[in-house]
C-alpha cells in the first residue's frame, strides 16, 4: 500500500468535495489542508490549539485543525476559510474586514473569521462584549482587536438586514 | 556625485542613485490582480488586466505586515501621476532591488518614501521630456493624468506607449521637484492596503505558503538547554519512517528532512528521542534578574550630558543608593538655582519576546554543479561541506535581504554572488525575531538535498524558546527639583544588553544566526554594541529627557556577556526608558503636588511636544476626570518623541486595579506630520499600543538555569480579545512638516501612562514591570 513517500489513502471531505490523500491517521488536518489538497488559508500558528490560526469548521462547530489527528474527521464535514463564501463572493466577515481594513498582518485572521462565521451563525445579534469572547482563542499580535471587532458587529448588520445572504453560512 | 547643485540625496537614494533601480514602466496589460508582490516562485499570481500598463516600484524596504508598501505606493502614484492600481510593488530581491539596509526603525517612509518622491518626480520629468517631443509641444503644454500625457489638441502618449528602459538608466539628480505638499491628491488619503484582499480570503501570501515544485519539508532539532552539547546520537528511529529524506548532524546542529511535512515532525521527535545532549546551567537566578544585570560586566559610556554644571548633586554622584530623600544633600550650584530635593528610583523590565502569530519560517534551494554533492537518502551527511560552489536561493521573511545574504555567505563560506534572498511576507515580526535564523536553518537543510527546496517552519516553543528577545534592563533615574519642584537635573542610568545582534551587526565576530553558533566550531552570538545616539541609540532609545531640564546625564552599563541572546524589538530601550522617565517624572510631580499634564507642559519647551500632551490631555477628558472617576479606576498620561527624532505621541490611559489591572481606554495623540496614510497610520499605532499594553501589564520571558520555560501561549499569555482596552486616536495635523516615523512611537508612552494611572488608582508605584497581580502586590509590599 506505500509508495516511498509513505501513507495510505485516506478520504476527506473538505468544501463540499471528497477529496483522496496519501499520509497517515494520525497526520494533523492542518497539513492534509495546507500541503495535500493546497488550502494555504488555515494557518499553523502554535500546533498545540491554543491561538487560533488554524481553525475550521467540522460539521459547522470551529476546530482547531493544528492537533487534530485525521482519523477523528473521517466522515465530518470540513470547512476552510476558502469554502466559507460563496464562488467569488467572500463571506460577509470578510468583506467587512475588508472595508474596516481591520488587520496588519493578517496572519491570524483565516481563524478570526472562521470563528466570528460560527459565532454568528448561533448568535446573528451579538454584542461587543459577545463578540470579543467568542474571539478569545484567537490570538492577534499587531493589535487589530478593535478593528476586527468593529468588522464582525457589522458582519453581523448586514446578514440581520439580509436574511438572503445566510445562505453564506 | 550625481546630485544636482545644492541638493543633498536621501541616504538610501546617495547610497541606490540609478533611477532604472528604483523604478520600470512596464506596457501592455499585466495579468496580476494583487497590486504587490506577485513574482513568488511557487506563490500565486492571478487576478485582472491593467490596460495600458503598469510601473513597477522596487524600494528596497519590505511590507512587515503594517502596510508600508501601500504607504510607499502613494507616493510613487502621486508623483508619476498614475492611479494607484497601476502601481505594482515588488519584492526585495537580492541583486535587484536597491540595498536600503533593514526596513526598521519607523524609518521608511521617512526615508524610503523620501527617495521614491525624488526618484518617482524625476521620472516622471524625464518622460514628460520625452512625450513633449513625441507630441512636438512644450512640456508646460501637457497634463498628466493616469500617466496619460496630454496635448491641448487632444493627442495624446503615455508612460506606457513611451515605455523606454533607457529613460531610467541614469543617475538620480535630484533637480527635479516633487509636487508641492498642497498639490496631493493621493498622499493623504486613506487608500486601502493593497496586500490585504489575498491575505483575508486565503490565498497564499506568506511565505509559509510558498510551494514550489518538488518541495520538501525540513525540522531542526534545537538543543534542550542554552549552551548544550550534543554528545550522542541515534538515527535509526528516524529515518525508518517512510519518506524521510535525510538526517543533518553538525556539531550540535540537527535537522531532517522529509517528502512530507507531517513526516517531518514525526521525525524530528524521534531523532529527539535519540539524541543525548551534555547540559550546564548558564543562564542567571531568573528570581533576581534585576540584581544580575546591574552586577554583571558592563562597559560603562556616558551617552549624552548637558555641558553645564556637572557639581549638581544628582550628577556628580555617581550612582545615586538612597532611597527617595527629602532634601538636598549638597549647596545650590548658582545657575541651577536653589536644590529643594532630591528624588531616586529604580524601574525593571523583563525580557520580551517578539511572538509572532506565524513562527518563523524560510524557504531554500541549493543547486550544485557537482552531483558528488548530492547527500545519500537515509543517511547523516555534513551539511558543511559546501565546496564546488552551490548556488543558494532562499526565500524569507527577513527584514534586510543583502544583510541576510551577506551574513549566509559567512556562515556558509559562500560568495554573496551565490546567493539570492527574495523576501516574502511573514506574519507580523515587531523586530527581528527568528526569520534570519530559519533561513540558515533552511540553507543548511538545502544543500544536503541539493535541487530540492526545502521549507523549514519553527514550531511554537522554538519561537518563544529560541529567537531573540527584547532586552532585560534596570533604570534608575534621579532628579534634584527646586523649592517649587521644577527639575533642576536629571540623571538616567541604564543596565542591560545591547538591543540588535542583527545579522551584519558585527561583521568582525561570528555570524549572528542560531545555527551557526549550534554548528561544529560555532561560537555564541556577541552581545549587541551600542549604535551612536544621533542614530537613535539602542539601550539609550529615549533616554535623553524631552523636557527643557537646565542640565541632564545619561549613563548606559553596556553588559559584555548575553545570558539569553536578545536582538532589536519594537522601539528597543525607548520602551523601558519612557516607562521609566515619564514614571519618574510623575513621582515628581505628585511630590510636588502639581498635576502631570500641567508638570509635563511647564517643563516642555518644544511646541509640537506640548500640543501632543495638550491634544491627549483633553481629548480623553482629563480635566472632568475627578466627577466621571469610577471606583477602582485612575488615568495617568506619558510622553515621548521617538528616537527624539521621530513621530512625537501623547497617551492618556485609564485603568481599573485592584490587585489585577484591567487598561479600559486610550486617548492617543500623535503628530507624525506629512501623514501618507491616516488609516494606516492610526491602525498602526493603535496596534502598537494595543501591543504595548500586553507588554506592560502581562508579558515575561520565564526561564531557569538552563533555558527559556515560557514557550508556549499558556506559559507566554499575551492580550486577548476581551481585554483589550478602547483606544481612540487622533493625529494632529501636517502643518507642512515632513513625514516622521510612526511604527514605534505609542510603546513607550503607553507603557508609562498605564503605570502613572495604576498609581492614580492604587498610590502605590509599581516599578517592575509586567504590572502583573503578583508585581503590583509586591510593590504593596514594599
Amino acid at each position: 500500500m506505500e509508495d516511498e513517500r509513505g501513507g495510505a489513502p485516506v478520504t476527506v471531505l473538505v468544501n463540499g468535495q471528497r477529496r483522496e490523500v496519501r499520509t497517515e491517521p494520525d497526520t494533523a488536518l492542518l497539513y492534509v489542508l495546507r500541503n495535500h489538497l493546497g488550502l494555504k488559508g488555515t494557518r499553523f500558528g502554535c500546533g498545540l490549539g491554543l491561538c487560533g490560526a488554524c481553525l475550521v469548521l467540522v460539521d459547522g462547530q470551529p476546530a482547531y485543525s493544528c492537533d487534530m489527528p485525521l482519523w477523528a474527521v473521517r466522515d465530518k464535514e470540513i470547512t476552510t476559510v476558502e469554502g466559507l463564501g460563496m464562488a467569488g463572493q467572500p463571506h460577509p466577515v470578510t468583506k467587512a474586514l475588508i472595508a474596516g481594513q481591520a488587520a496588519q498582518c493578517g496572519y491570524c485572521l483565516s481563524g478570526v473569521i472562521i470563528a466570528a462565521a460560527a459565532l454568528l451563525k448561533r448568535n446573528p445579534d451579538p454584542s461587543d462584549e459577545e463578540v470579543r469572547g467568542a474571539l478569545d482563542g484567537n490570538l492577534c499580535r499587531c493589535g487589530s482587536h478593535n478593528r476586527i471587532v468593529r468588522a464582525v458587529l457589522a458582519a453581523a448588520a448586514e446578514l440581520r438586514a439580509g436574511p438572503q445572504d445566510r445562505a453564506h453560512l | 556625485m550625481s546630485a544636482a547643485k545644492g541638493i543633498v540625496l536621501p541616504p538610501s537614494l546617495a547610497a541606490n542613485p540609478r533611477l532604472g533601480d528604483w523604478l520600470r514602466v512596464r506596457p501592455g496589460g499585466v495579468k496580476d490582480g494583487s497590486a504587490e508582490g506577485g513574482v513568488v516562485e511557487g506563490g500565486v499570481v492571478e487576478g485582472g488586466v491593467v490596460e495600458g500598463g503598469i510601473v513597477e516600484v522596487w524600494p528596497g524596504k519590505v511590507e512587515l505586515g503594517q502596510g508600508v508598501l501601500t504607504a510607499l505606493a502613494q507616493v510613487a502614484a502621486e508623483e508619476l501621476d498614475v492611479g494607484l492600481g497601476r502601481v505594482r510593488m515588488m519584492p526585495a530581491v537580492t541583486g535587484l532591488s536597491p540595498d536600503e539596509g533593514y526596513t526598521a526603525g519607523s524609518m521608511s517612509v521617512q526615508y524610503s518614501g523620501a527617495a521614491l518622491r525624488l526618484v518617482c518626480a524625476e521620472a516622471r520629468g524625464l518622460y514628460l521630456a520625452a512625450a513633449a517631443a513625441r507630441l512636438g509641444v512644450t512640456e508646460d503644454k501637457l497634463t498628466v493624468a493616469d500617466g496619460e500625457f496630454g496635448a491641448p489638441d487632444g493627442r495624446a502618449t503615455s508612460y506606457w506607449e513611451l515605455a523606454d528602459d533607457r529613460l531610467l538608466d541614469r543617475l538620480a539628480t535630484g533637480g527635479y521637484p516633487p509636487k508641492p505638499v498642497s498639490a496631493y491628491r493621493l498622499v493623504g488619503t486613506s487608500a486601502p492596503r493593497l496586500d490585504l484582499p489575498d491575505k483575508l480570503t486565503g490565498r497564499p501570501r506568506y511565505a509559509h505558503d510558498l510551494s514550489p515544485d518538488g518541495l520538501c519539508y525540513g525540522r531542526v532539532v534545537r538543543p534542550p538547554a542554552r549552551g548544550a552539547t550534543l554528545t550522542g546520537l541515534d538515527t535509526t528511529a528516524a529515518l525508518a519512517l517512510p519518506g524521510v529524506l535525510t538526517v543533518i548532524r553538525d556539531g550540535s546542529f540537527l535537522g531532517v528532512v522529509a517528502e512530507r511535512e507531517e513526516v517531518a515532525l514525526r521525525a524530528a521527535d524521534r531523532l529527539r528521542a535519540g539524541a543525548v545532549w551534555d547540559r550546564h546551567p548558564t543562564l542567571p537566578d531568573a528570581a533576581d534578574l534585576p540584581g544580575f544585570l546591574v552586577g554583571a560586566p558592563a562597559e560603562t559610556t556616558v551617552l549624552a550630558e548637558t555641558t553645564v554644571l556637572a557639581e549638581t548633586t544628582v550628577l556628580a554622584e555617581t550612582m545615586v543608593s538612597a532611597e527617595t530623600t527629602g532634601s538636598a544633600e549638597t549647596g545650590e550650584p548658582p545657575a541651577l538655582g536653589q536644590v529643594g530635593a532630591s528624588y531616586e528610583a529604580t524601574y525593571h523590565r523583563p525580557y520580551l519576546a517578539h511572538a509572532s502569530m506565524g513562527p518563523s519560517t524560510a524557504t531554500a534551494l541549493a543547486t550544485a554543479d557537482n552531483s558528488d554533492h548530492a547527500s545519500d537518502s537515509g543517511s547523516a551527511s555534513d551539511s558543511g561541506s559546501a565546496q564546488n560552489g552551490p548556488r543558494l536561493r532562499v526565500w524569507s521573511h527577513t527584514q534586510g535581504v543583502y544583510q541576510l545574504r551577506a551574513e549566509l555567505a559567512r556562515a556558509l563560506a559562500l560568495d554573496p554572488g551565490d546567493i539570492t534572498v527574495t523576501h516574502v511576507a511573514g506574519a507580523g515580526c515587531y523586530g527581528h525575531n527568528g526569520a534570519d535564523d530559519a533561513a540558515l536553518d533552511a540553507a543548511l537543510l538545502a544543500l544536503a538535498v541539493p535541487g530540492r527546496p526545502v521549507q523549514v517552519v519553527w514550531s511554537r516553543a522554538d519561537e518563544l524558546g529560541w529567537a531573540p528577545f527584547g532586552a532585560a534592563a534596570v533604570v534608575r533615574l534621579a532628579a534634584d527639583t527646586d523649592p517649587a519642584g521644577e527639575v533642576l537635573s536629571w540623571r538616567h542610568e541604564i543596565w542591560g544588553n545591547g538591543h540588535s545582534t542583527r545579522p551584519g551587526s558585527n561583521p568582525a565576530g561570528p555570524a549572528a544566526l542560531l545555527a551557526a553558533s549550534h554548528r561544529a566550531g560555532g561560537a555564541d552570538i556577541e552581545p549587541a554594541a551600542e549604535p551612536p545616539m544621533a542614530r537613535g541609540g539602542g539601550a539609550g532609545r529615549n533616554a535623553v529627557p524631552p523636557y527643557a531640564f537646565p542640565a541632564h546625564q545619561v549613563v548606559n552599563h553596556r553588559l559584555l556577556e548575553m545570558p539569553l541572546r536578545v536582538s532589536a524589538l519594537r522601539s528597543l530601550g525607548a520602551f523601558v526608558n519612557v516607562f521609566a522617565a515619564e514614571s519618574f517624572l510623575d513621582e515628581l510631580a505628585a511630590a510636588a503636588g502639581r498635576d502631570p499634564v500641567e508638570y509635563r507642559l511647564s517643563h516642555l519647551a518644544d511646541p509640537r511636544a506640548r500640543a501632543v500632551v495638550e491634544a491627549a490631555a483633553r481629548r480623553s477628558g482629563w480635566d472632568d476626570w475627578p466627577a466621571r472617576r469610577a471606583e477602582d479606576a485612575g488615568h495617568g498620561i506619558g510622553f515621548a518623541r521617538y528616537k527624539n527624532s521621530a513621530a512625537y505621541c501623547a497617551v492618556v490611559a485609564e485603568v481599573t486595579a485592584v490587585t489585577e489591572v484591567r487598561v479600559r481606554r486610550l486617548t492617543i495623540a500623535v503628530d507624525a506630520g506629512l501623514i501618507i496614510n491616516p488609516d494606516g497610520a492610526a491602525n498602526q499605532v493603535e496596534g502598537g499600543a494595543i501591543q504595548a499594553v500586553s507588554w506592560t501589564l502581562k508579558e515575561q520571558v520565564r526561564f531557569d538555569r538552563y533555558g527559556v520555560t515560557s514557550d508556549t501561549w499558556e506559559t507566554y499569555p499575551i492580550l486577548t480579545f476581551s481585554e483589550v482596552p478602547a483606544v481612540d486616536v487622533e493625529l494632529l495635523p501636517g502643518d507642512g512638516n515632513p513625514a516622521l516615523g510612526i511604527g514605534e512611537t505609542a510603546q513607550g508612552p503607553t507603557a508609562a501612562a498605564i503605570g502613572n494611572a495604576v498609581y492614580d488608582a492604587l498610590g502605590v508605584r509599581v516599578r517592575t514591570l509586567p504590572l502583573t497581580e503578583e508585581n503590583v502586590v509586591a510593590a504593596m509590599e514594599a
